[in-house]
């Protein structure tokens, strides 16, 4: 059989199965950004936006934008019933405060420590942008990490020691990939749960540092999504 | 229009609200790219759009310095010129952003915080060890002028915001020596409910009649 990671939709809708009813949580951009359409019906999550919502619901449908109704990535949206608005610094004493329950965020780069490395390519030109990630990262409850195991040429994500400038140091909690659920526990990266297909020595040997695990790794879960 | 940003001279420091398409002084920021002052240096979450929102003072060439937290891929003109060197950025973490100028509107100097510890974002502060985490030391942010979009305005100067076009405004409103508003409706003073009002009156200084600008 031909090993097939998974999709970014998929790596969405598994990070969605960590999100319990009524838990106020943060999605940053790229694969964070699909998680909301992969929340079990029966469950209802505040999603926060770092400019002033907490409730934020689903994209506004065309027609009905109101564009003083935005989340982070300028697009219009709708609320939830329970909604609020507040200012951008009430927004961030949510993030930095320690007030969310869990904040998914992209990477470039973990490190085995759970440093996070999300906001800038080393050497690259131009001025970078820092958002609001630094403080995300810091103040999150829990932070879970929602990305591809590799980068295009292949190279781990995961690596022993960031080479790219770091977001926050040892910040992150869990990492979902196309291949695996990993938890940065004290003792070391712990193989939580495995792509259909693959083995465990197969994560290990697309991951730098050493992964933790037993003889009977579990298959990686979902709930509403066939399985290939 | 013309008459509120009449007096802002060059090398003056300047917030400005807006996030997202959102709550920015468009109408402000047009009077001033008319009234033409330079070497201007400007506190703003972003640095345009194309030549929306801060992007018509960059297209100009009056801006020198600025504080941002995320200059944006719509920034044209501000990433030419930052390119060029023409242009000095202090990148902050939008939080601290936030929570520098409500220090300085709160009378508070300096303070510390965990973000940015063991990031370039550290580099050249005081970092410092409390009750067994580390810490960096933050310095409050003021400016001479804060340009803030407000919903609604009373004659006296207090504000209520609309939805997500609050973000910044509130917090620039209490940090800028002179606070200047355009807003979308100027109502008769004890017609607000003084319940809903966000910014109190005594952080604005001039109010003025908004005109329907936006930029997507």
């Amino acid at each position: 059989m031909a090993k097939i990671r998974l999709t970014r939709e998929q790596i969405a809708e598994r990070t969605a199965l960590e999100l319990p009813d009524g838990a106020c949580v943060n999605l940053g951009w790229g694969i964070p950004n699909l998680i909301a359409a992969f929340v079990p019906a029966d469950i209802t999550i505040y999603f926060h936006s770092e400019n002033g919502i907490l409730g934020m619901g689903p994209r506004a449908k065309p027609g009905e934008e109101d564009f003083d109704l935005v989340d982070a990535m300028k697009v219009p949206v709708t609320l939830i019933p329970g909604a609020s608005f507040f200012s951008q610094d009430d927004a961030h004493v949510m993030t930095r405060g320690g007030h969310l329950d869990i904040c998914i965020l992209g990477a470039m780069q973990v490190s085995e420590k759970g440093d996070l490395a999300n906001w800038r390519v080393p050497g690259a030109k131009g001025a970078g942008n820092i958002g609001g990630a630094m403080d995300i990262s810091v103040g999150a409850k829990r932070l879970i990490i929602a990305m591809e195991h590799n980068a295009k040429d292949g190279s781990p994500k995961i690596v022993r020691r960031c080479s790219y400038p770091l977001t926050a140091i040892e910040c992150v909690n869990t990492i979902i990939t196309d291949l695996a659920v990993i938890d940065v526990l004290p003792e070391g990266l712990v193989l939580r749960e495995v792509a259909p297909g693959f083995t465990s020595e197969d994560v290990q040997q697309f991951t730098e540092p050493t992964l933790h695990y037993s003889n009977t790794v579990p298959e990686l879960s979902f709930r509403t999504l066939s399985r290939r | 229009m013309g008459e509120a940003v009449a007096d802002i001279p060059d090398g003056a420091t300047i917030m400005f609200g807006g996030f997202g398409g959102a709550g920015f002084p468009n109408n402000l920021i047009q009077g001033l790219a008319r009234q033409g002052a330079r070497n201007l240096k400007v506190i703003s979450n972003n640095c345009g759009a194309g030549e929306g929102e801060l992007g018509l003072l960059f297209r100009n060439h009056q801006i020198s310095r600025v504080v941002a937290a995320f200059p944006g891929p719509g920034a044209k003109y501000f990433h030419e010129q930052f390119d060029a060197g023409e242009i000095e950025l202090e990148l902050a973490p939008q939080g601290i952003l936030c929570e520098r100028m409500r220090a300085s509107g709160a009378g508070i100097p300096a303070f510390y915080s965990p973000v940015g510890v063991g990031t370039d974002i550290a580099s050249g502060k005081e970092e410092r060890v409390i009750r067994g985490r580390r810490y960096l030391l933050e310095s409050a942010l003021g400016a001479d002028y804060a340009f803030i979009k407000a919903h609604r305005a009373d004659h006296l100067g207090n504000l209520i915001y609309r939805k997500t076009a609050r973000n910044f405004n509130p917090i620039m409103a209490t940090a800028a020596n002179t606070t200047i508003v355009e807003a979308e409706e100027i109502v008769e003073t004890g017609t607000l409910d003084p319940e809903m009002i966000v910014t109190p009156s005594i952080f604005v200084d001039r109010i003025v009649q908004a005109r329907g600008v936006r930029f997507g």
